[in-house]
């Protein structure tokens, strides 16, 4: 049952990701490039119905958040390592396997090297888990419970700051 | 899966097209089109459903992700040839080497991807991709070293990260995480950066 439902969710992902166009490396480089802001635009969208509703469900109780550790360190370096390699490969994890789906077959450089990226992650993990990970360390904690605030003032403002952010995309044709 | 593409495919006559001039070349070039926003708010739509249905069928709340899966799927292969090596190893011992939900959600994207741009012939075999080609020209070779090397950086990346754009981006800030924003902020911040140093635009061409 667990894995029908993700492939299900897969699926239409997939699907969905295809019909924004945001799974060619020239939409993807193209946003690191400022030219071209689709991923941006799909995100923040996806991101703003998902953050009220998920946040509603929260709120009434019939789910459960699932947050990732905030270590500052790790989470920093990483995500510039990640930037850095997304840049030159202009696929994500999730994006990869779909551009394949589309035909776009040099994804598979990108497949290869990140599977291998993980392999010797897992090789010198334990080095990691006591240097880099240990550095700032908040545990799993959101925005609103760092600043002692609802997620309901956090969320508007969030939405007008995209919104914003979409318009002006819109405005200079990006 | 059909309501959502006639959804998406029904923006389409919102979409203009534009030519402009640009070096003496004429190119097409889509403007204002309402694509990623509908398809990135029905994803949004998406994720609230499976983080409702996962915890009402599983009992557990599953948020969409994908770069462990990368993880999972290294140990599966190198389990092939030295089993003990991966089953002594902690950091496969902690995410579990095995076929799971957020493996079969990562198959699915290659599957509803193939299946969508089939129905609506955007399906295209590209060997080498625009922009790479522009700068390093149409070699296979040079482009499969370039997006390799690219891929170990990023995956080591974002194992160390804890998540790439799909689990730090969309689910992090989606719940509103501490650890999402910042993990964005390094993606792009670094994307930019690394992107300007290696596709070089020159003056006055695209960027504004």
């Amino acid at each position: 049952m667990e894995l029908w439902i993700g492939l299900m969710t897969g699926i239409l992902f997939g699907a969905l990701l295809q019909q924004g166009r945001v799974l060619r490396f020239e939409k993807q480089v193209g946003a690191m490039l400022l030219q071209d802001m689709t991923i941006l635009k799909f995100m923040l969208s996806a991101i703003i119905v998902g953050m009220i509703g998920i946040n509603l469900l929260v709120h009434l109780g019939v789910v459960d958040l699932s947050v990732k550790s905030t270590q500052v360190g790790a989470n920093l370096i990483g995500s510039l390592l990640f930037g850095a390699g997304w840049a030159v490969m202009g696929y994500c994890p999730g994006t990869s396997l779909g551009a394949l789906g589309e035909g776009r077959w040099h994804a598979i450089w990108a497949i290869l090297g990140m599977l291998v990226g993980a392999a010797i992650y897992a090789e010198v993990y334990p080095v990691m888990k006591a240097t880099v990970v240990t550095w700032g360390s908040f545990g799993k904690v959101t925005l609103p419970q760092l600043f002692g605030i609802s997620p309901w003032v956090v969320i508007p403002v969030l939405v007008a700051l995209f919104l914003l952010l979409f318009f002006w995309f819109e405005k200079n044709d990006l | 899966m059909a309501i959502s593409l006639n959804a998406v495919a029904s923006v389409e006559g919102f979409v203009r097209t534009r030519e402009f001039e640009k070096k003496g070349e004429m190119r097409m070039t889509t403007v204002r089109s309402w694509r990623p926003y509908v398809a990135g708010a029905l994803v949004g739509i998406l994720a609230i459903a499976s983080v409702f249905v996962s915890t009402k069928v599983l009992g557990k709340a599953k948020y969409l992700g994908a770069s462990t899966t990368f993880v999972r799927s290294a140990g599966l292969v190198e389990k092939t040839v030295a089993s003990d090596h991966v089953a002594d190893n902690e950091y496969y011992q902690s995410k579990k080497v095995k076929v799971d939900w957020q493996f079969m959600v990562v198959l699915g994207i290659l599957i509803g991807s193939f299946a969508a741009s089939r129905i609506d012939r955007s399906f295209k075999f590209e060997s080498v991709p625009p922009i790479w080609s522009e700068r390093f020209g149409d070699n296979v070779g040079v482009r499969a070293v370039g997006a390799f090397l690219g891929g170990i950086v990023a995956m080591f990346g974002a194992r160390l990260a804890g998540g790439c754009p799909s689990g730090h981006g969309l689910s992090g800030l989606m719940q509103l995480s501490l650890s999402g924003f910042i993990a964005m902020a390094g993606f792009f911040g670094a994307g930019v950066l690394v992107a300007r140093m290696v596709y070089k635009p020159k003056k006055g061409e695209g960027i504004r």
